[in-house]
């Protein structure tokens, strides 16, 4: 293999398992350090830089870094990344003050946002400091977009998204409530700069087999829940039955019972292994004895004298192969469950009927917009997407990273500037080096395993719909977690004009990283390791030519555990430990006035 | 030395031996050697090579003297017994604990300067009574833990980090063994565990006494530019002459090997080791053909390794004496002792 080409390259960033795993690039090893010197309001402020909302997505984000994260490979449980940014957030000062604010003096363009949901917002987030007047065009009389209508407030309570939502508003954004967008078209004719469509994907999808018009016990998942949040709902009845097993579902078994149904099961069509929802969803919703039945597809629904009695299902059997895909259905027979009310949790789709499409906005065979997925621009220049309205249903946290990349879009639009020609990541890396055995950051390997969410105890969290169910952790829980985290930023650096070949960093490493051997092809390589590089996801990082032997340096980042040992072994110094700081352009960073300042012979 | 301990935490997917132990299970407590000390490349080596041997911790004792060298059994299998002697005692404390319990197996862990100079008069007798022990010399050619005063094994014209360079003739600790008999005779370098973990397996398992000397660079004293016990110069000079691979009992010789360049070996436990002679002219069963080479090696600059020696048909010390397979320290005291009759027949023959 060639030496790992480190520089101009995204090689360290890929390292930060979860910072590479999140849609926003969230530095979660650094602000994990903020939180262990009790440095809250700095680890907010870190993570609000990234992802805008960091005391909703603390309680509600969907956590794609967790899954990603090197703990969980090095023991079975991830770090509790996502409770450790609500830590922050409970905990922080009042930050009015470190906010960014919008200038007096205003830049002259106007830009219409469509929907105050978290993408739009993020968009204003970015583009208000710049000077721009932001308009944000919302069909409710509330912000917040399915963050408030869907998201139940047990779990998201309205406080909360109101603070974060505020801080943005409070910038001297034109919001303007009550008012849908009802024509693209003449919202063109008012003259913007620009306009961002952040509308989400607001259709919950039907389900149409027999029965399913005849009676009004049958609810649309999404809309039900806004109807719960808006108070137009208030009951439901004793057995309710959830079709579909994604998070919508599991809010909508959850919502059921604090609206008084006493039995609530969610109908599954296949094994849990093909489940949709997040695995804490649905442990939190067996917490509260919601049954999940799997194996069981909908075939109509049951009316008695008009009245909805439950609905008949067919029970299914599949054949299921090695890497997990299923070959083979059959059904084995059919069967019937009583019921009150139905909740339809089965997906959701984009709708634009307010979207002409004669004017120059494509949209695609499954009538979604057709949108670039760097630049955000849809085929009519000055006209971007985001959030759920770009792509189809995906979460917060890829929302504000569609806003982050809108905001840069629109900016250079703005400044007859080419979309395309972005600021590239980049990375700083300063050695964690304090002494002969000392380092920046806490670096011995902690064996504490994951902490648990403290619950409101069932009896009590029913009584009212907006009781928080997550008590958010402990002071001892939040020590404890800290520690778990492998500060995988801290990169293990190497020397190779130095190494002198004494193996000492190869036995010293606890969980057998490092290899010193004659290079190879990355496959002959991977099995010639002190212990075979199976993970084919984490990259080698392999040297130039060892000066005594002509052997190369090989580390596996898969389970390096950044204990820094190598670094303290080596008699050379050939390893060091260096703190890794990812750089990502936001839309200050882009704006043509700053980039011409730090390049002034591009100018 | 490192400021916090080599963490517990493992490869998930680490191997485990017969025992059901993991490698990490050999391990010592953590090293306060300096950061990369040969020493402790060796001390990996021998983890690594009790662990495939699949030796219960218990049944191994270590044994040192003094010196850097010595203070590393410490640093391995924290499951076995041990005891760090005075200064180049190692072998005689060795030998009286093999004399009372003979289902042992023993390491030595010794330096250049206890072996060969302080404990010298010990070496020799060790090797003499072909003691069944595996004996490690870690040599570098300093007195590492006094600060890097040359040892008896440094050679001609090798250069200190200050002063003058050593005038002495050095001791060469394999010829040394070899014309006094010694039964499996090793030479190695802490940089190449490939050809250093089956030569200490195999001396684990000889019957007798096995010296594996290892040149094992002193980074702090012995390192430099005209070092000739640095890594630098070791890799430049080494050669391999007779590597072996060791293969554990029941298994089968299986790859097929050409009469000239390879011997199979068969250990008394039923275990073999197959010599792969790199140089096909060398003949490590005969004493005085081996003796000639090394010489000759030695005079053109040259630090030849690998299993240089091999003799597994010369009785060990017990059988010398004529001991009973049980260990003297598991007998009765009256099997011990004499029966009263016995001693007064025996006294009798003295007057
Ligand atoms: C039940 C449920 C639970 C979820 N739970 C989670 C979770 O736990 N974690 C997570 O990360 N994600 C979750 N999601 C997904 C997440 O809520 C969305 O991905 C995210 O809110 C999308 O943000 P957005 O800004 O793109 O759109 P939205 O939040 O949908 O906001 C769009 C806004 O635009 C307004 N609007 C629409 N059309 C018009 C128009 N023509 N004119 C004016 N305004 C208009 C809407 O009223 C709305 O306020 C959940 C979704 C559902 C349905
Ligand atoms: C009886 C006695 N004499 C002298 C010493 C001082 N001394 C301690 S270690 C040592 C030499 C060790 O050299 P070596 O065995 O080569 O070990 P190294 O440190 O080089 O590994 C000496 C002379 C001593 N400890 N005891
Ligand atoms: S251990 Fe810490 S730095 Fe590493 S991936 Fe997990 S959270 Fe991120
Ligand atoms: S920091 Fe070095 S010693 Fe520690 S796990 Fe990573 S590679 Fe191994
Ligand atoms: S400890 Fe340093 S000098 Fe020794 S092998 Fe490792 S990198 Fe090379
Ligand atoms: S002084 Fe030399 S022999 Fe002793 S520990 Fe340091 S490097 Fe090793
Ligand atoms: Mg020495």
């Amino acid at each position: 293999m060639d030496p790992t080409k480190t520089e101009g390259t995204e090689y360290f960033h890929q390292v930060v398992d979860c910072q590479w795993g999140c849609p926003a690039h969230t530095d979660v090893p650094e602000y994990i350090r903020l939180i262990a010197q009790g440095r809250f309001t700095d680890a907010y402020m870190l993570n609000r830089k990234s992802n805008v909302f960091p005391g909703i997505l603390g309680r509600v984000c969907d956590r794609p870094c967790e899954p990603a994260c090197r703990r969980g490979r090095v023991e079975e449980k991830p770090v509790a990344i996502c409770r450790l940014k609500r830590v922050a957030a409970d905990h922080r000062d009042d930050v009015k003050g470190l906010l960014p604010t919008a200038p007096k003096k205003k830049n002259g363009k106007k830009i219409a946002l469509v929907g105050a949901g978290c993408a739009s917002l993020t968009v204003a987030n970015d583009l208000m400091p710049l000077g721009y007047d932001c308009v944000i065009y919302e069909a409710l009389n509330k912000t917040g977009g399915l963050m408030r209508t869907n998201i139940p407030a047990f779990r998201l309570p309205a406080e909360v998204l109101d603070e974060e939502m505020n801080y943005i508003l409070d910038m001297g954004v034109d919001l303007r409530l009550n008012s849908p967008v009802e024509s693209m078209k003449g919202l063109l004719d008012e003259g913007y700069d620009a306009v961002f469509i952040g509308s989400g994907a607001p259709k919950g999808k039907d389900l149409d087999i027999p029965g399913r018009k005849d009676t009004d016990h049958i609810h649309i998942g999404i809309d039900w829940l806004e109807s719960v949040a808006f108070d137009h709902i208030d009951s439901i009845g004793k057995k309710v039955l959830i079709i579909g097993v994604g998070n919508t579902a599991m809010d909508c078994c959850r919502t059921s019972l604090r609206l008084g149904a006493k039995n609530v099961k969610v109908m599954a069509r296949k094994p849990r292994d093909f489940f949709k929802a997040s695995d804490w969803e649905l442990e939190d919703a067996e917490e509260e004895k919601v049954e999940i039945v799997v194996n069981h597809s909908p075939k109509e629904f049951v009316l008695k004298n008009g009245k909805l009695v439950g609905m008949n299902f067919e029970k299914m059997e599949y054949e299921i192969d090695d890497s997990g895909k299923i070959t083979e259905t059959r059904i084995t027979g059919e069967e019937f469950f009583p019921c009150d009310d139905v909740v339809l949790a089965i997906g959701q789709d984009n709708a634009f009927p307010w979207v002409e499409r004669d004017i120059g906005i494509e949209f695609d065979k499954w009538d979604v917009p057709i949108v670039d997925t760097t630049t955000f621009e849809s085929t009519m220049s000055g006209v971007f997407f985001g959030g759920d309205a770009a792509f189809g249903p995906k979460n917060i946290i890829w929302a504000v990273e569609h806003g982050h990349q809108a905001a840069i879009s629109i900016d250079k639009y703005c400044n007859k500037q080419p979309l395309e020609d972005r600021l590239p990541r980049g990375v700083n890396l300063h050695s964690a080096k304090m002494g002969i055995h000392e380092w920046s950051y806490s670096n011995n390997y902690d064996p504490a395993e994951r902490r648990l969410m403290p619950h409101v105890e069932l009896q009590k969290r029913f009584k009212e719909l907006d009781i928080e169910v997550e008590l958010g952790f402990t002071v001892e829980q939040t020590i404890q977690e800290v520690e778990r985290c492998l500060n995988c930023d801290i990169q293990t650096i190497f020397a190779p004009k130095l190494c002198i070949e004494c193996d000492a960093c190869i036995d010293v490493c606890p969980v057998d990283c490092l290899t010193m051997t004659k290079n190879g092809e990355e496959s002959d390589l991977r099995n010639r390791l002190s212990a075979p590089a199976e993970n084919l996801e984490q990259p080698l990082y392999v040297s130039a030519d060892l000066p005594q032997t002509g052997r190369v340096m090989v580390k596996d980042e898969d389970l390096c555990v950044h204990c820094g040992l190598c670094a303290e072994r080596c008699p050379t110094g050939a390893w060091d430990m260096q703190k890794s700081e990812l750089l990502v352009p936001f839309a200050k960073d882009e704006a043509t006035e700053t980039r011409k300042k730090a390049q002034p012979s591009a100018a | 030395m490192s400021y916090i301990a080599k963490p517990k935490v493992t490869h998930p997917k680490l191997p485990r031996n017969k025992l059901g132990l993991t490698e990490r299970d050999y391990e010592g407590s953590v090293s306060t050697l300096c950061a990369g000390c040969g020493h402790d490349s060796i001390t990996a080596a021998i983890v690594q090579a009790v662990f495939e041997l699949n030796i219960e911790p218990h049944m191994l004792a270590k044994i040192s003297g003094i010196g850097c060298s010595s203070k590393t059994p410490t640093y391995f299998v924290s499951e076995s017994h041990g005891f760090n002697s005075v200064h180049g005692r190692m072998p005689s404390v060795t030998t009286g604990a093999n004399a009372a319990n003979r289902d042992l197996m023993y390491i030595g862990v010794s330096g250049d300067g206890d072996s060969l100079s302080i404990g010298a008069g010990q070496f020799v007798h060790a090797i003499r009574r072909n003691l069944n022990m595996c004996y490690i010399i870690e040599n570098n050619g300093v007195y590492g833990l006094t600060k890097g005063q040359f040892s008896a094994s440094a050679d001609i014209g090798s250069k200190p980090k200050k002063g003058l360079p050593n005038q002495q003739e050095p001791i060469d600790a394999v010829s040394t063994a070899l014309s006094l008999g010694a039964t499996y005779i090793a030479r190695s370098f802490s940089g190449d565990k490939d050809q250093v973990v089956p030569l200490i397996k195999g001396a684990m398992l000889h019957k007798g006494f096995a010296l594996v000397d290892i040149i094992s660079p002193c980074v702090t004293f012995n390192d430099h530019e005209g070092s000739t016990k640095s890594y630098a110069h070791t890799r430049q000079f080494y050669h391999h002459v007779v590597d072996m691979d060791y293969i554990p009992p029941a298994k089968e010789i299986k790859a097929a090997y050409d009469e000239g360049s390879s011997m199979p070996i068969e250990l008394h436990d039923g275990s073999k080791i197959l010599l792969r002679k790199v140089d096909t002219e060398y003949d490590p069963t005969s004493r005085a053909k081996a003796f000639k080479y090394l010489r000759e090696r030695f005079n053109a600059g040259e630090i030849v390794t690998g299993l240089l020696y091999i003799d597994e048909g010369r009785p060990e010390m017990h059988e010398l004496m004529g001991n009973v397979d049980t260990p003297l320290s598991q007998l009765s005291l009256e099997s011990l002792r004499p029966a009263k009759g016995e001693l007064e027949r025996i006294l009798r023959g003295y007057r």
